[in-house]
């Protein structure tokens, strides 16, 4: 799925005609106006600020665990019993109805412990949540993080040396567009059974969160890398660029000093989008048994261990369904935001 | 086990009492009465439609080897013998089919001499013939039939026929007399369960002229109530009546109510329970989703139907590998398993029975017995994580890595991470790897894939003590690097061999005596802890409001010829 993303960064971020007009504006940089732009969006701000309270709830993790919960969340609880108005409970229900078939886990109890509800294992639905938080925003940024460097390496040096180099850069671009992501982690998680993925020097094993962080970095590279190579195309007929080459400026000093900067917000908006992205990659990559490995969680696993559950206890798929909804959301809200305050023809001005 | 895919032992379990509900009743007093005519008057007709989330290959009745098949084959086609179509432990015994009487042996058990019965016609309505029963035999290995090597190797020729099929003649061990209308079978050596092995669907009688190819989704002609019209994997599969079927025997092959049966392929087992509920279908093969049994067991509790099988789940370890080839973890495992945790996560008390033993209740050879508990005694009384912790560090294995390998079908994947927990919690560094349900029963099996410990199941095929120690525990079923190496646990004991193989030999003449040797054996194998017994599971059937009188037969499951319709 190819993502569009609306930028205006072929325009030099510094603009002559706005410094001439506004003299005010002389003594702001670039991203200071960016910043001043993107604080009077308060949508994006919102997002911003929910994006910081989910991370610091799930880097809190282990604390809401042994200090609220009390519970270990990656330890089967099939023989445990929570108090409850009183009265011991447990937390696999025999059903006691009818022919008294069904065992169900407990649903939410609203309480510190078991807040959402157990899973088929008798765990902490809440506890795990937050746990599996950390390992699919982990994954989710690495992936993103990775697929950045190598986006940016390539975009750049395709679209600013051109020739061979451009049409061997693109062609792998289009093969690995063209790669299906989801039949190779099916083949990769038979391979992985029994088994370590041995390349050269490194070794990766079934459980290693390295696994999903490459297939995700690097399969969403030609996602940012192709309009990134279009830009540096156009950059590089743009007059300053075309002033610097005739000025016998060194190319690798060209492309840190001139055109490194202005590709970099399109980066900097993908940022968001792809992180959004790769989040749902995880958990689907997840939820084929690639990449985070019980009892370790992620929402994708989370998911994966309540699609059992769907008719009695459905708030073990919807929890962390609603937590990838709203981390989504609030990314590519945050990239709206993103993108409108580096964008100087935004209709945004800042105060 | 995956019961859809094809493996051995794919069938269903004893006990003495079949648990039956609601219509069930209706059926024994049914039987009692024997007054099938007038009820055939009364219920005959209809369609009965069962519905499955994928059908289960070939329809070739000597080829195919599921549940699911074997389930339709015995209204298809007949052998000549058949286990009887009755509801209960009645359903183990052997009746005389297409022969007219179950044969005493003879020559120290080595020879059987079957009379044809006269008159029965296949449904292209060609008589039944000595030839289409020597034809059948050989086509047996002439098709490489799955238990060729296994159930019938014991025939005369057979070791000529597995080792160049095409050519398979059984020279000197089927021999048709088509004067006297008999067929004399002989064998190399007796085998106490040859006529079991007679009464299977892979010994059906099929005409001569049936190609000696897996015949796949084309119709076999064959003598039973129903004929295949049409069969689309894909889609459905349609039985009608046999136009050539009269009666011979309601014990062998009874005539059916229903006109029709209609089988579709590709239901969910949540859209099956809803299609069933709204009475757009009236039974389903596969399990009802564990999420959906307190619903249908308190809402339609009349549509349920419980009965116990034998069978078991259990968890076996690989006895070659580390750390499971020091009998002190094993041991340990078997004594820290809380198996009544592990019945909650099949359904609960009702639908499943704790064990630590190998031989399920109520089976030849099954005597109470359970010596990793905390009482140690009859029964299991609950996990002794003392006694388990104390053999562990006994064992010096603490720490070392334990992959467990389960199927990616709910219930296997959460007693895989059961143990799990309990592996870690005893000291180890364990992972669970859930695989395709399709590829984890063979893959277990092959010890090129360095399985350690599995979650796996195994079901009668027929009512010998044999069936689950020797099938699953002897030196002959160990096949080091073969995908058909049903010994998982790689557990070859010479002594354990030749106590099974003499357990075999006195149950020729000794049947009573022979299965006092078989509990022996059991509790013998127990002691060196190959695996971890779990539980025996108990069939559920939820069936729709029209369907009445269910039979449930402990050997073919629901007994679909012997319910109508209203």
């Amino acid at each position: 799925m190819p993502l569009t993303v609306e930028t205006s960064t072929s325009i030099p971020l510094v603009d002559a005609h706005e410094i001439a007009l506004e003299p005010v504006a002389r003594q702001e940089g670039p991203w200071s106006r960016a910043w001043a732009k993107f604080r009077r969006d308060r949508t994006a701000v919102g997002a911003g600020v929910l994006l910081i309270v989910i991370v610091v709830a799930s880097l809190l993790a282990p604390l809401y665990a042994s200090q609220i919960a009390h519970t270990d969340p990656f330890r089967s609880g099939l023989s445990a019993r929570i108090l409850i108005n009183g009265k011991r409970v447990p937390v696999m229900q025999p059903s006691t109805q009818g022919l008294g078939l069904g065992v169900t886990p407990i649903g939410p109890t609203w309480g510190a412990r078991y807040l959402l509800g157990a899973d088929t294992q008798g765990r902490d639905v809440a506890a795990r949540l937050l746990y599996g938080g950390r390992n699919t925003l982990l994954i989710a940024g690495a992936a993103t993080f990775l697929c950045f460097v190598f986006a940016a390496i390539l975009g750049i040096v395709a679209g600013f040396f051109g020739g061979i180099v451009d049409l061997v850069i693109s062609r792998v671009l289009d093969i690995l567009w063209a790669f299906p992501v989801f039949l190779l982690a099916i083949s990769l998680s038979i391979v992985l059974i029994s088994q370590a993925l041995v390349i050269g020097p490194f070794t990766i094993g079934a459980g290693s969160l390295a696994l999903p962080i490459v297939i995700i970095g690097l399969v969403y590279v030609p996602y940012v890398a192709r309009p990134v190579r279009g830009q540096v195309l156009t950059l590089k007929n743009s007059e300053f660029v075309l002033a610097a080459i005739g000025l016998g400026i060194p190319r690798w000093r060209i492309l840190l000093k001139d055109i490194l900067p202005n590709v970099s917000t399109t980066l900097i908006v993908f940022i968001p989008l792809m992180m959004a992205l790769n989040i749902m990659t995880e958990s689907a990559l997840s939820f084929l048994s690639v990449g985070v490995q019980p009892p370790d969680a992620s929402w994708g696993t989370i998911i994966l261990d309540g699609e059992s559950l769907l008719y009695t206890r459905p708030a073990v798929s919807l929890a962390p369904g609603l937590a990838i909804v709203i981390t989504v959301l609030a990314l590519n809200l945050l990239g709206d935001g993103v993108r409108d305050a580096l964008d100087p023809r935004s209709k945004l001005r800042p105060r | 086990m995956n019961r859809r895919t094809g493996r051995l032992m794919r069938h269903l379990g004893a006990a003495t009492t079949a648990f039956l509900l609601g219509s069930a009743l209706t059926g024994a007093a049914l039987a009692q009465s024997g007054d099938r005519a007038d009820m055939m008057k009364q219920h005959r007709g209809g369609t009965i439609r069962l519905v499955a989330a994928a059908a289960a290959g070939t329809m070739d009745p000597q080829i195919n080897y599921t549940l699911q098949y074997w389930q339709i084959d015995q209204m298809l086609y007949d052998g000549l013998l058949a286990f009887k179509k009755a509801p209960g432990a009645e359903g183990f015994k052997v009746v005389p089919d297409l022969a007219e009487e179950v044969p005493q042996a003879q020559d120290d058990g080595k020879t059987y001499v079957f009379k044809l019965r006269k008159g029965i016609k296949f449904s292209n309505g060609d008589e039944v013939a000595t030839k289409d029963v020597v034809a059948s035999f050989q086509r047996i290995f002439k098709v490489n039939g799955p238990t060729s090597g296994t159930f019938y190797n014991g025939i005369v020729g057979a070791d000529a026929c597995i080792k160049t099929p095409a050519s398979c003649t059984l020279d000197g061990g089927i021999v048709a007399d088509d004067a006297a209308g008999t067929v004399t079978i002989h064998l190399t050596q007796a085998d106490p369960e040859f006529l079991y092995k007679l009464s299977v669907p892979h010994a059906v009688i099929l005409p001569a002229s049936t190609p000696a190819k897996d015949m796949g989704t084309e119709p076999i002609p064959g003598t039973g109530t129903y004929m295949l019209k049409s069969y689309n994997p894909n889609q459905r599969m349609t039985l009608v009546r046999n136009p050539s079927f009269k009666e011979w025997s309601a014990d062998a092959q009874p005539e059916a109510f229903a006109d029709e049966v209609d089988y579709d392929f590709g239901l969910t087992e949540e859209a099956a329970i809803t299609a069933i509920q709204n009475g757009q279908a009236d039974w389903m093969f596969d399990p009802p989703p564990a999420d959906r049994l307190n619903e249908i067991g308190t809402k339609n509790a009349n549509q349920v139907h419980l009965s116990p099988l034998t069978a078991i789940w259990y968890a076996p370890m690989n006895t070659n590998l580390a750390p499971f080839n020091n009998l002190k973890v094993r041991q340990a495992l078997n004594y820290a398993v809380d198996r009544d945790a592990v019945v909650g996560l099949f359904g609960g008390a009702t639908l499943g029975q704790p064990t630590c033993q190998i031989l399920p209740p109520d089976f030849p050879g099954h005597v109470d017995s359970c010596i990793y508990t905390q009482d140690p005694g009859d029964t299991w009384s609950g996990p002794d994580m003392d006694k388990a912790k104390q053999l562990i560090a006994e064992s010096g294995t603490k720490g070392q890595k334990i992959t467990i390998i389960t199927e990616d079908a709910a219930v296997s994947k959460n007693i895989g991470g059961y143990f799990q927990s309990l592996l870690n919690d005893l000291g180890y560094d364990a992972s669970v790897k859930p695989i395709s349900s399709n590829i984890q029963f063979t893959y277990i099996q092959n010890t090129s894939n360095n399985v350690q410990i599995s979650i796996s199941q195994w079901y009668q095929d027929y009512p010998a003590a044999s069936d689950f120690l020797n099938v699953l525990l002897s030196c002959d079923s160990f096949h080091p690097g073969s995908d058909s190496s049903i010994n998982i646990a790689g557990l070859c004991d010479k002594d354990m061999d030749g106590r099974m193989k003499a357990a075999l030999k006195q149950a020729v003449t000794d049947p009573d005596g022979a299965n006092k040797q078989w509990a022996e054996i059991d509790k013998a194998f127990m002691e060196k802890a190959p695996w971890v017994p779990l539980f025996n599971p108990k069939h559920v059937d939820f069936t729709s409001s029209r369907v009445a009188n269910f039979e449930f037969s402990n050997q073919f499951y629901w007994l679909i010829a012997n319910s109508w319709v209203k």
